[in-house]
């Protein structure tokens, strides 16, 4: 089927789908008016039984920690995909890895951005840690705290070259820390197995509400959720840049 | 007007998927797809909103206040920052399907035998 | 729902609208990730700070990050 036909029979049975679509949502309880038992429910226990204030942490990893665990899998999966992917093949080499474009010289890093990379890098990883450390008290948690650390790496290679990566790190040990993490959530969950009661359950003690060393098994489960993102992403910009940067064609 | 996040969701899945299916560059594929997720998470932040209610975050506030539903956020939460990653795995296979056969044109590729 | 909300929610439409239409991909990652802080945002006035502190951090970085590195390599790749 030619182009122009399938924008045409896109646009008609796109067009059939949304009013359908349409239609059907009206059916949904109107904006602003949600009766959710469950919600309510965990919100106005999540403080006083588990000692969490931020009830969105508390579903993810408390409450619904299973579901995250299943999620946690799809992000390792797809970054171990990425690594198949993008290894080295037949006929492709390592070559040193230096800015390169095609038909022309690179412009040395300029200092300003130089400056700025390293200046906000440490700003950077602390921020990380800091909202992966009260993930448990405000906004925050593994997931985001865990790519704001990723960033700081990438600050680091923006301000200098492909290089100065692999002074930082090597790629096995990113290896091991994405896998420490993954697994760590995991055992983690174990604890609760292990002393008699179930999967992810919060058996640690549980401290004052709103200091940091409380709720439990959440502030370990959020460090070791950002651990493996972060390790996770920062695999995920080494792979693509070694692809991009390092490997080349050997001539046919 | 109360209805507009319901419209704006099938509005984004709509357009998503006109861009998925007439695109002509597998990386404009990628990109349109992540337009179809964002409709999901609009969707479900928008279902899970209630009027007067404010953030479901009690570090500063009474356990007594009517907040929005956390349970749709938590399942927004973890969805993005998956969703970026499965994105990633997609630019790697395009990465190699350029590779080996020299186009990103979903036309040129439909029907190739080689590998 | 408030003025703010209705004014974001269109905007999200059209920033959809217009990440479908732009068809280069090099600035099509842009228009991605101004799509991105404009959905952060969105979340934001519907009172979820934890989704858009989310959607800020991948929009923002790891996503242009991964399309910046494929199209490099790809451009790279066509002589």
């Amino acid at each position: 089927m030619t182009p122009r036909v399938r924008r045409i029979v896109f646009l008609v049975a796109g067009g059939v789908f949304a009013v359908t679509l349409a239609w059907t949502f009206r059916a949904l309880p109107s904006f602003g008016h949600f009766n959710g038992a469950y919600g309510t429910a965990l919100s106005r226990v999540s403080v006083p039984e588990r000692h969490i204030t931020d009830a969105v942490t508390a579903v993810n990893f408390d409450y619904r920690g299973f579901d995250t665990l299943g999620e946690e899998f799809i992000f390792f999966a797809a970054v171990v995909g990425v690594a198949l992917i993008l290894r080295a093949q037949h006929g492709e080499r390592a070559e040193h890895s230096a800015d390169y474009a095609t038909g022309r010289a690179v412009p040395p890093t300029s200092d300003a951005v130089r400056v700025l990379g390293l200046g906000l890098t440490p700003p950077t990883v602390l921020f990380g840690l800091y909202i992966v450390a009260h993930g448990h008290l405000t906004p925050g948690g593994g997931f985001q705290g865990g790519v704001v650390l990723a960033t700081g790496v990438l600050l680091i290679y923006l301000a200098g070259e492909f290089d100065d990566l692999h002074g930082l790190y090597t790629e096995t040990a990113l290896e091991r820390s994405e896998a420490i993490g993954a697994g760590g959530f995991i055992a983690i969950g174990l604890l609760g197995i292990a002393i008699g009661s179930a999967l992810l359950d919060n058996v640690l003690p549980l401290g004052t509400t709103g200091s940091v060393f409380s709720a439990g098994i959440v502030p370990l489960i959020n460090a070791s959720v950002g651990l493996e993102i972060a390790a996770g992403l920062v695999l995920l910009l080494t792979m693509f840049l070694h692809q991009t940067i390092v490997l080349r064609e050997t001539s046919p | 007007m109360t209805i507009l996040p319901y419209l704006v969701a099938v509005w984004l899945f709509v357009v998503g998927m006109y861009g998925i299916v007439t695109s002509r560059n597998l990386v404009h594929q990628i990109i349109s797809l992540s337009v179809v997720q964002a409709s999901t998470y609009v969707l479900l932040l928008a279902v899970g909103y209630r009027a007067g209610a404010t953030a479901p975050v009690f570090a500063d506030i009474s356990t007594t206040r009517p907040v929005v539903d956390p349970v749709v956020q938590a399942l927004s939460l973890t969805d993005v920052v998956v969703g970026a990653t499965v994105t990633a795995l997609l630019l790697a296979v395009a990465v190699q399907i350029h590779k080996r056969t020299g186009t990103l044109d979903p036309e040129a590729l439909l029907g190739r035998t080689d590998s | 729902m408030t003025a703010l909300q209705s004014v974001m929610l269109v905007f999200v439409a059209a920033g959809g609208s217009g990440v479908v239409i732009t068809r280069d991909p090099l600035r099509q990652a842009m228009v991605a990730s101004f799509f991105g802080i404009l959905l952060a945002i969105l979340f934001f006035t519907l009172q979820a700070p934890d989704v858009a502190l989310s959607e800020v951090v991948v929009g923002a970085v790891a996503l242009p990050l991964m399309i910046l590195v494929s199209l490099a390599k790809i451009r790279g790749g066509q002589k």
